[in-house]
């Protein structure tokens, strides 16, 4: 088996985002045409100049039609992409390939979804014909099995834990109140998020992901031809994909204190980045703060913490914006919402200002001589999920 | 001999004090508890959870017919019976047909299952209610009972039918068309008058039948709706009638009651006692049996009296759809695939999961492919869960989920055979749920969509006794 990725083969030579937020007054059409209208413009780009595009988007459209019609595009190849959560990263890595691959000079992705118009709280699965035997508990309460787990194997008291999740709530609102395409921007205390009502098993609403419609759209070309568009590209180092086979569901061994498809995926991005160890040259990292346990168990199985002290990492704020590692700098899911086709591209985003240097003054990670940055970004369950894993550097080489 | 082989009978774990219904409304005078079918249950779930137990206590038994008899049936024109038979996994050789709608259904199809020559697995089952403050709503009861009835010896049946009669009468008693919830009725005392001249006629016919005296019986049981004509018999029959504690600690169960008072009885009879049961629903059923086998109870009605929790009167008016609350703003759920759930029937009706044919390790659900490398590809044996019993692994509480009953209690379950699931756990407190707790499968109602029921597993707590 091999996965010898495209290290420094492809670039991202521009990327938009869409503010993130219940868009009453916008379409899933509007918001594709404000991220890749602001995309295309930032390079001085027209949508004839792309040669391929890729559009993910898990509910808001089917087929590429999703982007097409919208944007009016003649005799383009257009691909809708789904992927659960990972789907906006997924239309990125489909991009990079067929640039990587000779196909085409330039490619899109975008990524888009239109939640706030189903008249539901939350996000809610398209119903497929089933047998009605499958599983019906929702994410946060899958994910809040992560809590009593972990407590359990590290000895570690559950309130003290309870409290650990909550600081990376608290952690990731602190950046997103810096963040004005972020959804919620509001400072909140760990302290007033473990106070709150549990919704499932301890987690309150405060440790979920908001719902959000939103879009994003990277371009991406071959990365000799980078600097053509642009003083500071970004270098696609690696990018990693897995799809679990499910077992953590069946298998009596598996105990809900890490995620397998993610560590997975993060080794396979290493080893195509040539990354022996991360946190010596991982400048900052956007991740799946799906729910806060997610983000704990990441930050072990991204090789961001050894195993059972990625709390203690937590609480010693290693992750926050002035930490040895910043987590999550624009506010994470946790503060943007998850439009779940474009979540993935926003994460991308934020790398893509903070390796730059251009992220606001009081969000700016510190200045050091590292310069990758590291995107997760999962859909699914604990014991039955897709992760991705991408990183991107400054330099070639 | 013809007669009972085997009887089980099945409370639902929820329990109703009489009281918080006369405290509700601030009259009247109340003693006592009814049961209650819990918000995932139907008259199809009670009934195979009665004779689940008939079915699993002997791996050789295939009955060639399952009759099911309800006045609550969750389908009509579809045969509810099949869901039964197909959560049993019976063969598909063995019929399965109901007698469903009258409250004489049910000691009907008894007697007509005594008289056959057939070995037929009787399933009875009702859920009882009324109008609230209702006299129906207090003095109803869920429950399910199930017989084998066959052939056999003194040895293999626990009650030889001796004989009976009936006395079949058309007047108006009580009714509810079909689209209607509650029952309505004639004044009693019309009722009580027409049965009291029937009881002397069956009663000689009953005992003539059986070739017996008077003298031969021990006690008499008397089951129906109006408790007039059961205080007018005693007068006609010199048979020392059963107390039994049902009707104060269960309340009648319509279809089921006289088969669930039947079964209280032989558990507390000695053998050769003689037992007759006179039920009064549109007529006059006599049927006499004498005990004859000793048969340890299976999930005896005295343990299962015992093992209860009681339920508000809010939650059951909620659970009765005679109070409607605001739903999660959530999606309701879709209807289940006809296609797919025939496909998936043994896992979905059976619980019966698929295990690697090398490393043993248990799939659920099936699967046609191993995680294990070492199984052979596409070579997966059935493994039957249905009857296994698991410890909680680990578990969370759902608030947001959708549910007539939230918060939904899940669990990771771990089965002593080998084998995980996620699943719900049911028939329990969110506060009750603990890491190690013992769990069993038990068939339940998902939901309801599109008025297809969706029937799987879930599991609660053990507490069953003699299982």
């Amino acid at each position: 088996m091999a996965s010898n990725g495209i290290k420094d083969k492809v670039a991202i030579i521009s990327i938009g985002c869409t503010p993130f937020k219940e868009h009453w007054d916008k379409s899933a059409d509007d918001l594709l045409i404000d991220a890749t209208t602001q995309t295309l413009e930032s390079v001085e780009l027209t949508s004839d100049d792309i040669d391929a595009y890729w559009v993910g988007t898990a509910q808001s459209g089917m087929s590429g039609l999703t982007l097409s019609v919208p944007m009016k595009l003649q005799g383009k190849p257009v691909t809708r992409v789904e992927n659960y959560c990972a789907t906006g990263s997924e239309a990125l890595r489909q991009a990079c390939y067929a640039v990587a691959s000779g196909a085409y000079d330039t490619a899109m992705a975008v990524g888009v979804e239109k939640v706030k118009d189903s008249g539901y709280q939350g996000l809610n699965a398209f119903p497929i014909p089933t047998a009605g035997t499958n599983r019906t508990l929702t994410a946060a309460a899958m994910y809040s099995l992560v809590l009593p787990a972990y407590a359990k194997k590290y000895g570690i008291d559950e309130d003290e834990l309870r409290m650990v999740v909550a600081k990376i709530a608290e952690k990731n609102h602190y950046n997103g109140a810096r963040n004005e395409l972020a959804q919620f921007r509001r400072e909140i205390s760990a302290e007033e998020i473990c106070n709150m009502a549990a919704i499932a098993g301890r987690l309150s609403v405060f440790d979920c992901a908001g719902v959000a419609d939103g879009a994003a759209a990277v371009i991406v070309v071959p990365a000799e031809k980078a600097y053509d568009y642009t003083d500071k590209p970004l270098f696609v180092k690696a990018l990693s994909f897995v799809a679990g086979n499910g077992s953590g569901l069946i298998d009596p061994d598996y105990d809900y204190t890490t995620f397998p498809e993610c560590e997975a995926a993060a080794v396979d991005a290493y080893q195509q980045a040539g990354i022996d160890n991360p946190q010596d040259c991982i400048a900052m990292a956007e991740v799946h703060d799906c729910f806060t346990p997610t983000e704990l168990i990441l930050m072990e199985d991204l090789g961001f913490s050894r195993r059972g002290e990625g709390w203690e990492d937590v609480l010693s704020g290693k992750f926050s914006l002035t930490g040895d590692l910043p987590v999550n700098t624009d506010g994470g899911l946790k503060s943007f919402g998850h439009p779940v086709g474009a979540s993935g591209i926003r994460m991308h985003y934020e790398c893509w200002l903070q390796l730059r240097g251009e992220a606001p003054e009081n969000r700016k990670i510190p200045d050091t001589d590292k310069n990758l940055g590291l995107v997760h970004n999962l859909g699914g369950y604990p014991g039955e999920m897709v992760s991705f894993v991408s990183i991107l550097g400054t330099e070639v080489g | 001999m013809r007669g009972i082989i085997k009887s089980s009978a099945y409370l639902p774990y929820y329990r109703l004090n009489r009281t918080e219904i006369t405290e509700f409304f601030g009259n009247g005078r109340a003693s006592g508890a009814r049961s209650v079918a819990a918000h995932d249950e139907d008259t199809v779930t009670m009934g195979f959870e009665a004779a689940r137990v008939i079915v699993s206590s002997d791996s050789k038994m295939e009955p060639e017919a399952l009759w099911f008899t309800t006045s609550e049936p969750p389908y009509l024109e579809k045969t509810n019976a099949n869901v039964i038979h197909s959560a049993l996994q019976l063969s598909n050789t063995t019929s399965a047909y109901d007698f469903n709608g009258a409250l004489k259904s049910g000691v009907g199809a008894l007697k007509t299952a005594l008289n056959s020559n057939q070995t037929v697995l009787l399933v009875q089952a009702d859920i009882r209610g009324g109008l609230p403050s209702s006299a129906d709503e207090s003095q109803g009861g869920d429950a399910a009972v199930a017989f084998l009835i066959g052939d056999g010896n003194d040895e293999q049946l626990i009650a030889t039918y001796l004989g009976g009669s009936s006395v079949t009468l058309e007047f108006i008693d009580r009714w509810r068309n079909p689209a209607e919830k509650v029952v309505k009725q004639w004044e009693s005392r019309f009722v009580e008058d027409t049965y009291s001249s029937l009881i002397k006629e069956a009663w000689n016919e009953a005992l003539n039948n059986a070739s017996l005296n008077e003298s031969d019986l021990n006690v008499i049981i008397y089951a129906g709706q109006n408790e007039r004509v059961k205080r007018q018999a005693p007068k006609v029959i010199s048979v020392e009638q059963y107390h039994d504690t049902v009707p104060m600690d269960v309340g009648n169960p319509g279809a089921a009651e006289a088969g669930l008072l039947l079964i209280s009885a032989i558990e507390n009879a000695n053998v050769g006692e003689k037992i007759a049961l006179c039920s009064f629903n549109d007529g006059i059923e006599l049927l006499i049996f004498e005990v004859t086998g000793h048969q340890k109870a299976l999930n005896s009605i005295k343990d299962q009296i015992e093992n209860r929790s009681e339920v508000s009167y809010s939650k059951f008016l909620q659970w009765r759809e005679m109070l409607t609350v605001q739903p999660p703003n959530r999606p309701s759920p879709s209807r289940i695939s006809a296609s797919a759930s025939k496909r998936e029937s043994d896992w979905k009706h059976g619980f019966v999961a698929s295990r690697g044919d090398q490393s043993g390790l248990i799939h659920m659900p099936p699967s046609r492919l191993s995680i294990k490398e070492e199984d052979t590809s596409d070579g997966m044996v059935t493994e039957s869960m249905a009857s296994s019993i698991g410890t909680v692994a680990t578990f969370t509480v759902d608030h947001l989920v959708y549910s007539k009953n939230p918060p939904v209690v899940f669990a990771v379950v771990d089965f002593d055979g080998g084998g995980r699931i996620p699943i719900e756990i049911t028939d329990v407190a969110k506060n009750e749920v603990k890491i190690g707790m013992r769990v069993e499968p038990t068939f339940r109602k998902l939901f309801t969509a599109d008025g297809i029921h969706n029937y799987f597993w879930k599991v609660r707590p053990l507490r069953s006794v003699g299982v």
